[in-house]
C-alpha cells in the first residue's frame, strides 16, 4: 500500500481543526497550551462562531495564540485581558467573547481585572492555564506556585514564610454572584481531554446566551520549567497538583 | 457692562446655589456668564466661595485678583475677599456671622441680616435667596423676573411648589438690605 | 430649531459631547476634579436612547484596557480622568498608540506630584504631550479654554483619532471642568452602523465576518527589523499630522510688543491680563495652543521675530517653555511664569510679573 493510497477520506480517522492553522507552534514539546488551542478551535467551529468569534490573548506563553488559531484576536497588556473582554462583550453582544491567559497573568498581576469581570458577570469565557510557573520569562514562582516547589525565584522551594501561600483563584470565582460556570479541567489523557473540551464548550455556549461569566481553569504542565519530560510533568501533575487544585465542576448555574 | 461677583461663606449655607441661580438667571437674559467654583472638600463644613461673571461680553478670566462685589456670610471670608473688592465696588455681609465689620472706607458696604430674619421668617431654607435679592436691590445685575425662571428651569418639578417662597425671601432680601 | 443654549460644567459638556456624537462605549473610575463626566453619563442613560454602553471600572488601569478593547474593535470609545488616574492608565496608552488604536482620553487635570492635590493645574503637560507612557509616540493633545471647547473637541478628537489611527487626548483641568458657562451642545450624530464601522475600520477585529483574513490588534514584534518599519511608519504619520493638524488661536497679537503663549485656563487669565496691560499702555497679546501636539512651533517662530519678549504662562513649574525656546531659537527673551500646587496665578499677578521680566 502506497502512501497516496492510505491518504483516502475513508481513512480518516482525525483532522487538525480548521481554525488551526499551519504556523508552526512556540510552544515546548509536551506543554499543554497546544492541546487547549486543539480544543478552543475545535468549540469555535462545532459552535459556527467562526465569523463571530474576538478573543484576546494574554503576556505569558499563549501571547501568539492569536498566530494559530484563525480568529479575530487582541492581544492585551499583562493581566488586562478581562478589562478588554468586558468592553468588547458589551460593545459586540452577539460575538462570542473569550480570554486565554495564564496564572502569572490571570492570578498575580491580572487579579483585580479577573475578580472584577467574573464579579460584574461579563458574559465572557476565562480560559485559565495553570501550570504553576511563570513559563514565558523563564520559570520563576508564580501565585500559583505550590508549597514546596522550586523556581527560579524560589529556588530552595516555596515557603509561607517568604513567599506566601498558592492561591485558588477558581475558588474565589466560585463564590463570585456574576459567575455562571466555574470548572476546573486537565488535558493529560484522552478522557480528560474529552472532559476539557466540553467544558469549554458549556462556558462558550453559556457565555453566548447571556447567563453570566464563566471561567475554565486547566491545571497544565509545565515541563521545561519544571525540569522534567513530558511524561514525568503529567505524573507530577496528577501527584502533586491535583490534590490541590481538584478537578471538576466547582459551579454550574446554566 | 460686567459684574465680577465672590460669594463666600460657609459650606452648607447655599452659596454655590446662589451663584449658580444668579448664572443661570443670566444666562435667561442672553448674557456671558461664569460660575467658577472652589470645589473640594471646602464644600462640606469648611468656607465655599463661587466666582460668578455676568457681562455683555464674553469672559476672560474664571480666575480673578480683585471683584466689582464680594458678598461675604462669615468672617473669614470677610477677611480673605474685603481686600480684594475693588476701589468703588461693593461689599454686602450678613451681620450674623460677622464679629469685626469691614474697615474699608473706599467701598460701598452693605449690611443685610438675612440669617436673623430667615429664622424668624421660618425661611432658613431659602436663606441664600434672601442674600441674592439683597444683592439684585443694590445691584440690578439681573431682573427678579429672570431669577424666577432660573428657579423654574432649574429646580426639580416636585419642588417647583418651593418657588412662591423663594420669590417672597428675594423680595424680604431687597427690602433689609441697607448701607452698613 | 433655535440653539439650545445651557449652562452647565466642563465636566458635564464632557459627557452630553459623548452621547452627541455617536460615542459607542465610555469606561471611567472616579477621582476628583472630574467625576461628574461619569456621574453625568450615568444620569443621563444614553444605553436607553443611543445604545452607548457607560461601564464605571474597579480602576483606571481597567478603564483604560476597556478603551483598548473597544478602539480595537473600531468602536468609538473614550475614558476621563485627572492626573493620578492617567498616571495609572499610561500603560494603556503607550499599547493603543503601539497598537494604533483611535481612542479619546480626557484628563482634567490638578497639582501633583503624587496625590497632590485636587485643584486645577496644567503639570501633566509633559506626561501628555512627551509620552507618558514608554516607547516613541505621541498623543494628539486638544487643549479646551472654555465649556464650549470642552464640548466640541470631544467629537474634534475621535475625528482626529480615527483619521490618524492614534489615541487623542483632551488636556484640561479642574478650573475648566468644575466651571459653569453657557454652551451650545452638538447636534446629535448617530452612532455608527456594524457595517459602517467594518467599511470604515477594515483593521478592527468585529469577528472574521465572511470569512475574512484574520484581524489581529497588537503591538508585540518580536524581530527587532520589523519593529523599526512600525516604528518608522508611525512616525512618518506623526510628521504628518503635525504638518497638518496643527491648531491654535491668536488675540491682540497684531500690534503686540509683548507675547504671551498660554493653553487652556491659563489662556483665559491671559486674555485678562492683555486688558489690564493694554489699560496701562502695555501692548501684550496672546498665542493659545490648541493643540498641544502637534505644537505651533512654526507660528511662534514667526511672531518671535516680531516681539520684545515672549512669557510662557502655565499652572506649572515650566513645562511649554521648553517647546517655545526650541521654537523661537534665541530669536526673543522666553520667560515663563506660573503658580503651582493647585493655585491658579491671578490677572494682576501675571502683569507685575511681565512688567519684572520685560521691562
Amino acid at each position: 500500500m502506497t502512501k497516496e493510497e492510505i491518504i483516502q477520506p475513508e481513512n480518516l480517522v482525525y483532522k487538525k481543526p480548521e481554525l488551526l492553522n499551519d504556523t508552526p507552534m512556540h510552544y515546548c514539546p509536551g506543554c499543554s497550551h497546544g492541546v487547549v488551542h486543539k480544543l478552543v478551535a475545535e468549540v469555535i467551529a462545532e459552535m459556527g462562531m467562526q465569523e463571530k468569534t474576538i478573543a484576546i490573548s494574554p503576556v505569558g506563553c499563549a501571547v501568539f495564540a492569536y498566530k494559530y488559531i484563525d480568529v479575530d484576536w487582541q492581544e492585551a497588556a499583562h493581566g488586562r485581558a478581562p478589562a478588554l473582554a468586558s468592553a468588547i462583550k458589551r460593545l459586540w453582544p452577539d460575538r462570542l467573547v473569550f480570554t486565554y491567559q495564564g496564572d502569572g497573568d490571570l492570578a498575580c498581576i491580572g487579579t483585580g481585572e479577573t475578580i472584577h469581570a467574573l464579579n460584574r458577570g461579563e458574559n465572557i469565557t476565562i480560559i485559565f492555564i495553570n501550570n504553576a510557573i511563570y513559563g514565558m520569562t523563564g520559570g520563576q514562582m508564580a501565585p500559583t506556585t505550590l508549597l514546596g516547589m522550586k523556581t527560579a525565584t524560589c529556588p530552595y522551594g516555596r515557603e509561607p514564610a517568604l513567599h506566601g501561600y498558592p492561591l485558588k483563584v477558581t475558588e474565589i470565582a466560585a463564590t463570585l454572584q456574576g459567575t455562571c460556570y466555574v470548572t476546573r479541567q486537565s488535558v493529560q489523557s484522552v478522557a480528560a481531554i474529552l472532559k476539557a473540551k466540553k467544558a469549554i464548550r458549556k462556558a462558550f455556549e453559556y457565555s453566548m446566551q447571556g447567563k453570566g461569566s464563566n471561567l475554565v481553569e486547566i491545571v497544565s504542565t509545565c515541563n521545561t520549567n519544571w525540569r522534567m519530560s513530558p511524561v514525568k510533568a503529567n505524573q507530577w501533575m496528577e501527584e502533586n497538583m491535583f490534590p490541590f487544585y481538584p478537578l471538576g465542576d466547582l459551579k454550574d448555574n446554566g | 457692562m460686567t459684574q465680577e461677583i465672590i460669594i463666600s461663606g460657609f459650606g452648607g449655607q447655599g452659596v454655590l446655589s446662589m451663584g449658580k441661580i444668579l448664572a443661570y438667571a443670566g444666562l435667561m437674559e442672553d448674557k456671558e456668564v461664569t460660575w467658577m467654583p472652589a470645589y473640594g472638600p471646602e464644600q462640606r463644613g469648611g468656607t465655599a466661595n463661587v466666582t460668578v461673571i455676568v457681562s455683555d461680553e464674553p469672559v476672560s478670566s474664571p480666575i480673578l485678583s480683585s471683584f466689582d462685589t464680594a458678598i461675604v456670610l462669615n468672617q473669614p471670608s470677610l477677611e480673605k475677599f474685603e481686600p480684594k473688592v475693588k476701589p468703588g465696588g461693593t461689599l454686602i455681609y450678613d451681620s450674623y456671622g460677622i464679629n469685626v465689620p469691614p474697615t474699608r472706607k473706599d467701598i460701598n458696604v452693605y449690611c443685610i441680616d438675612a440669617m436673623d430674619t430667615a429664622a424668624q421668617m421660618n425661611m432658613i431654607k431659602v436663606f441664600n435667596m434672601m442674600v441674592l435679592g439683597g444683592l439684585l436691590k443694590i445691584h440690578p445685575v439681573v431682573s427678579l423676573e429672570s431669577v424666577l425662571k432660573a428657579l423654574r428651569k432649574t429646580l426639580p418639578e416636585r419642588h417647583h411648589n418651593l418657588i412662591p417662597m423663594n420669590e417672597e425671601a428675594l423680595r424680604t432680601g431687597m427690602s433689609i438690605i441697607k448701607p452698613a | 430649531m433655535d440653539k439650545e443654549v445651557t449652562l452647565m460644567k466642563g465636566n458635564e459638556a464632557i459627557a452630553h459631547a459623548a452621547i452627541r456624537c455617536g460615542c459607542d462605549g465610555y469606561f471611567g473610575y472616579p477621582i476628583t476634579p472630574q467625576s461628574e463626566v461619569l456621574e453625568t453619563l450615568a444620569a443621563e442613560k444614553p444605553w436607553e436612547t443611543t445604545g452607548m454602553v457607560v461601564l464605571q471600572a474597579e480602576s483606571e488601569v481597567a478603564s483604560i484596557n476597556m478603551v483598548y478593547g473597544g478602539a480595537g474593535t473600531g468602536k468609538k470609545v473614550m475614558t476621563s480622568s485627572s492626573s493620578p488616574g492617567v498616571s495609572l492608565m499610561q500603560e494603556g496608552i503607550s499599547y493603543m498608540a503601539g497598537a494604533e488604536l483611535p481612542c479619546l482620553v480626557v484628563n482634567v487635570s490638578r497639582g501633583g506630584p503624587g496625590l497632590g492635590t485636587i485643584q486645577p493645574s496644567q503639570a501633566d503637560y509633559f506626561q501628555t504631550v512627551k509620552g507618558g507612557g514608554h516607547g516613541d509616540y505621541r498623543l494628539i493633545t486638544l487643549a479646551p479654554a472654555s465649556v464650549q471647547e470642552m464640548a466640541d473637541f470631544v467629537d474634534l478628537a475621535f475625528e482626529l483619532a480615527f483619521r490618524y489611527r492614534n489615541p487623542a487626548m483632551i488636556l484640561s483641568d479642574g478650573a475648566i471642568g468644575q466651571m459653569m458657562e453657557k454652551v451650545v451642545l452638538p447636534p446629535f450624530k448617530p452612532r455608527r452602523t456594524e457595517e459602517e464601522i467594518m467599511k470604515e475600520c477594515p483593521w478592527a477585529t468585529t469577528g472574521r465576518k465572511g470569512m475574512r483574513k484574520p484581524n489581529i490588534i497588537t503591538s508585540l514584534e518580536l524581530r527587532s527589523e520589523e519593529m523599526e518599519k512600525i516604528n518608522i511608519r508611525i512616525q512618518s504619520k506623526y510628521r504628518e499630522i503635525e504638518a497638518k493638524e496643527v491648531r491654535f488661536e491668536e488675540y491682540m497679537t497684531g500690534d503686540a510688543d509683548y507675547l504671551i503663549v498660554a493653553f487652556g485656563s491659563a489662556a483665559r487669565i491671559s486674555k485678562k491680563v492683555i486688558s489690564i496691560a493694554r489699560e496701562q499702555g502695555l501692548k501684550v497679546g496672546l498665542l493659545r495652543p490648541i493643540t498641544l501636539w502637534p505644537f505651533p512651533s512654526k507660528r511662534i517662530a514667526e511672531l518671535a521675530s516680531k516681539v520684545k519678549g515672549i512669557l510662557s504662562l502655565e499652572i506649572n513649574a515650566g513645562q511649554m517653555v521648553e517647546d517655545i525656546r526650541m521654537a523661537v531659537e534665541g530669536k526673543t527673551p522666553v520667560e515663563w511664569y506660573g503658580r503651582l500646587g493647585g493655585i491658579i496665578p491671578e490677572p494682576e499677578e501675571v502683569v507685575a510679573q511681565l512688567k519684572k521680566l520685560f521691562i
